[in-house]
């Protein structure tokens, strides 16, 4: 056991001493963000008798997972959307403020409208934000000309209206970033389902996909359904090939890199990220911008009594997804009881599942099992990896059903 | 005083309300709801038999019984990490 780890189990310990029980009230646990994250940590933390706040500015939530799909026209958009009466309707205290403070010394979080909230224990689920001032030329005023719609809601709206709108012969620019950032596969399933609307309703236009890095999740098996579905559609281009963006000029529509300059019909920008707002002001970021966690606990490492799940923290091999929130979620509340009752959280084991569309009724999928290992989330050797490269169509057509099923699921499971 | 054992009980235990550890699901049981529910083609496996819970984890990881996503997911645990996950989700959903 750390030293760090010690100390927290030997306060968790006095603070059960120092209260006699039959006096108190459970302990307090506020969780910041109600994303897949969050949510999921404010019910398992309410089942575990824990007197639990959740803090989210947004009265409805978007979600992500499918939100390719909805851009595709492939889904409706009020299927991403889901409110917080399931979760308050499990005895969960819902607030929508922004959270603007954290004082981690006094244990108290403070709203923006200067109410504050004590705790015994804080769980940040607060996603990503977008880096801004990552490509010259992309603002947020440059994002509603070119949308990222990397998070869910009007960006995904006004990129498929754009797509929508596009002329027969045009051009999509797709600019995908570098390592860490959401959703590792989800701009690849951006391109293939944008191919699938070039290549039914738009079939000479084409799809330029910009990439800042050489390899991505589930390579093979996008390269290989592209080059089956997408010969004429999907034009990829590497970071070896001078795929990384170096500048755009919204006005223009114009997407430089350092070898090109590509003239776009609609760009779709997906800048780099970082922890969203209140990890930086909680300090619980580093500089790379993202969090830095015990792997047993998802307690910071920088301020103790924080825990980080989800997008915003470094989970090792775990990529950031809705089920690697959902998974983390759960540990981290466990590990939460167990402090607040003295006792010493038992050493977990993760799951993570993520499905990707390449077509309607074509989804491919990657799976890993992770523990923690030199004091980080490390792949469990021998487990997880991608579907098979060569796999019959059926197999493509029950991941596309796997893939409906486990949203259905999750979201049901999560907002009630 | 006969309620003193309890009282003793909650102290050792901790704050009042607090879960204790026997409910604790074994490690990476809490991530299987993420897809197996009522009605999606996953299927749902809580208050599912123990041992059928079990012989099917064993056989996912040995590739006798092929699945796509399940036989990568079962061979990231042991046999005694199965065994304990399938008599936890045997155990929910029963009154």
């Amino acid at each position: 056991m750390n030293t760090t780890r010690r100390a927290l189990l030997a306060a968790g310990a006095s603070l059960a001493l120092a209260r006699p029980a039959l006096a108190q009230a459970a302990p307090k646990v506020v969780v910041i963000g109600g994303g897949f994250g969050g949510a999921t940590a404010a019910r398992a933390l309410h089942r575990g008798g824990l007197d639990v706040t959740l803090v989210e500015v947004n009265p409805t939530y978007v979600a992500c997972p499918f939100s390719n799909e909805v851009i595709a026209g492939l889904q409706p958009m009020a299927a991403q959307r889901f409110g917080y009466e399931g979760l308050a309707r499990a005895g969960i205290r819902v607030v929508h403020a922004a959270a603007t403070g954290i004082d981690a010394g006094a244990r108290r979080v403070t709203l923006a409208d200067g109410t504050t909230f004590p705790y015994d224990r804080l769980v940040l689920s607060p996603g990503i934000d977008l880096r801004f001032d990552a490509i010259p030329g992309y603002d947020e005023a440059a994002a509603a000309r070119m949308p990222h719609a990397w998070k869910a809601g009007e960006q995904t709206l006004l990129l498929a209206r754009q797509i929508e709108a596009m002329p027969e012969g045009g051009t999509v620019v797709l600019a995908v970033p570098g390592n860490p950032y959401r959703c590792p596969p989800g701009p690849y399933e951006r391109a293939s389902l944008i191919a699938h609307v070039l290549k039914t309703r738009k079939p000479r236009a084409k799809l330029i996909l910009l990439d800042a890095k050489d390899t991505f999740s589930k390579q093979r098996l996008f390269q290989s359904a592209w080059a089956t579905l997408y010969p004429e559609q999907i034009e990829y281009v590497p970071l070896a090939e001078g795929g990384q963006v170096s500048a755009v000029e919204p006005d223009a529509m114009i997407v430089r890199t350092d070898f090109a300059e590509y003239k776009a019909d609609v760009a779709c920008i997906i800048p780099p990220q970082r922890a969203g707002r209140i990890a930086i002001v909680a300090g619980v970021a580093d500089r790379s911008g993202w969090c830095p966690i015990d792997p047993v606990t998802f307690e910071s490492r920088l301020v103790p009594g924080l825990h980080v799940i989800g997008d915003a923290a470094i989970a090792g091999a775990m990529p950031k997804s809705a089920f690697s929130a959902n998974a983390q979620a759960k540990v981290c509340a466990a590990a939460v009881i167990d402090l607040l009752a003295g006792r010493a959280p038992e050493t977990p084991k993760l799951i993570n599942t993520c499905y990707s569309l390449v077509a309607p009724g074509y989804g491919i999928s990657i799976a890993g099992v992770y523990h923690p290992a030199g004091g980080v989330l490390a792949d469990v050797e021998g487990a997880g990896g991608i579907s098979p490269v060569d796999a019959p169509r059926s197999l493509r057509e029950q991941e596309a059903l796997y893939a409906a099923d486990w949203y259905r699921t999750i979201t049901r499971q999560v907002f009630g | 005083m006969k309620l003193f054992p309890m009282v003793a009980a909650c102290l050792l235990a901790g704050p009042v309300g607090v879960a204790s550890a026997a409910e604790r699901p074994p490690p990476g049981a809490s991530s299987c709801a993420g897809c197996h529910a009522e009605g999606a083609a996953m299927g749902a496996i809580d208050g599912r038999p123990e041992a059928e819970i079990a012989a099917a984890l064993a056989a996912y990881r040995s590739g006798t019984r092929p699945d796509s996503v399940m036989g990568r997911i079962a061979k990231g645990f042991s046999e005694a990490e199965s065994q304990a996950i399938a008599a936890y989700l045997a155990r929910q959903g029963q009154p």
